[in-house]
């Protein structure tokens, strides 16, 4: 029972996340919560007995993806303010 | 619905996630916002496989002590699935990586990452 | 509005498929016959005590080959891009900011996650890991480094090296199963070992160590071209 509540908090958290990676304004929240998305998917991995899949998605899904995003995030607007 | 269990509360939210992902591919304009409707979607995707492996009272296909190596069968949950979630995992970095880099390349052309923008190939 | 409708039109559609496709699901009693069969035979055939590593190492090698080409092709072509991009810019001299706790503190801190990293795929037969995950935690120390420090000595030429000799000596483990084994990826060119060791499953711990050489040094390359971009400018 105590598994069946706690996977319905984490999927409730991750919905929430994943509506606000798509309607916030602001680009930064949005990655920040779309890597947010990945990471709690990893402990829902592992409730589901893949530790494998967890590790995997925890260090490539969220953490990489994550860093590759605010790479290309700051060369953009660093083009945009040299243009202003 | 009497035996609901982890596995239907994540396939729910494996199948919403997936919707929301599609919704923000096709609804938002900036394409930084596409790409990351894009990993939301491949996020729904991998937890719907992995539930797909998923057997109810079963410990990770992982044989660490002797117990588990006799009768493995009746044990464990289905491997198969999770080596392919691993596959889609990592493919999926490097399509990110990719599609990043591309809108890197469009911003240099045409100082805008807004899609209604690029209308070179619109018929 | 037209277009927004019909996007919405479009979603309550698929969530109509997904409604009943949920509501007939039914959860597994037990394994499908491919996976009781590599369930039961997996410690005799593979021998390693991870049966996901068993399987993406072995079973299904030929798929985490093709893998491993699809990350390869994609490095390729992020480098592509970015080096044409390179050519357009004169190189001028930038003065980076760059803080003494942050540099030090990378410092002590890159050696122990490379560790981490190395540990966890060499264990991946073993223990939860392997070469993708290792190769990922690889590619995180260097982009501490990459953050930390002012000039960071990031030898383009020494990683495509390693890159090349993990990518060819996969293959041709792969091929001598072809020559010394039953077919092309079999484990079983070494011996298998005793079960639950370091030393066991035969090739599996050194395709494993391959591969996390080849991902962490493609996913430090990714990075490390979109790092020298933003320096220029």
């Amino acid at each position: 029972m105590i598994w069946i509540i706690i996977s319905a908090v984490l999927g409730v958290v991750m919905i929430t996340m994943s509506v606000v990676a798509i309607h916030h304004k602001k680009i930064t929240i949005a990655i920040l919560s779309a890597g947010g998305v990945s990471l709690i998917a990893s402990i829902l991995y592992l409730l589901l007995a893949a530790p494998d899949v967890a590790l995997t998605e925890a260090a490539i899904g969220s953490g990489l993806t994550t860093f590759i995003f605010f790479y290309v995030l700051n060369k953009i607007k660093k083009h945009k303010h040299v243009e202003e | 619905m009497q035996n609901i269990g982890i596995e239907q509360i994540s396939l729910a939210v494996g199948f919403i996630l997936l919707l929301i992902g599609i919704w923000g591919m096709l609804s938002q304009k900036n394409i930084l916002k596409i790409i990351v409707s894009f990993t939301i979607f491949e996020t729904g995707l991998n937890v719907i496989l992995v539930v797909i492996g998923y057997i109810r009272n079963k410990t990770a296909p992982i044989l660490d002590t002797t117990e588990l190596q006799t009768n493995t069968a009746e044990k464990i949950v289905d491997p198969i699935p999770q080596a392919l979630v691993l596959t889609s995992i990592v493919i999926g970095l490097g399509v990110t990586a990719l599609l990043l880099v591309y809108a890197l390349k469009m911003h240099k052309e045409k100082k805008s990452l807004l899609i209604n923008d690029y209308k070179d190939t619109k018929w | 509005m037209l277009r927004n409708s019909l996007i919405l039109i479009l979603i309550l559609g698929l969530a109509a498929i997904m409604l009943s496709i949920f509501v007939d699901y039914t959860p597994k009693e037990k394994l499908g016959p491919v996976a009781e069969h590599y369930a039961n035979n997996g410690k005799e055939e593979v021998g390693a005590a991870n049966l996901v590593t068993a399987v993406v190492v072995t079973y299904r090698g030929l798929d985490t080959l093709g893998e491993v080409s699809i990350l390869f092709l994609s490095a390729a072509i992020i480098g592509f891009f970015l080096k044409i991009r390179n050519e357009e810019h004169s190189k001028n001299q930038i003065v980076i900011r760059y803080s003494e706790i942050l540099g030090t503190g990378a410092k002590i801190l890159v050696p122990i996650i490379i560790l981490l990293g190395a540990y966890v795929f060499i264990n991946g037969h073993l223990t939860p890991g392997g070469g993708f995950q290792g190769g990922a935690i690889i590619a995180s120390a260097f982009v501490l480094m990459l953050i930390a420090l002012p000039r960071p000595a990031l030898n383009h030429r020494v990683l495509s090296i390693i890159e090349s000799f993990s990518g060819l000596s996969y293959v041709i483990i792969g091929l001598l199963g072809v020559f010394l084994a039953a077919g092309f990826l079999d484990n079983q060119i070494m011996s298998l070992g005793t079960f639950g060791t370091i030393l066991s499953a035969g090739a599996v711990p050194v395709i494993y160590i391959l591969i996390g050489l080849k991902v962490g040094t493609e996913l430090t390359g990714i990075i490390g071209n979109l790092k020298e971009i933003q320096n220029e400018e």
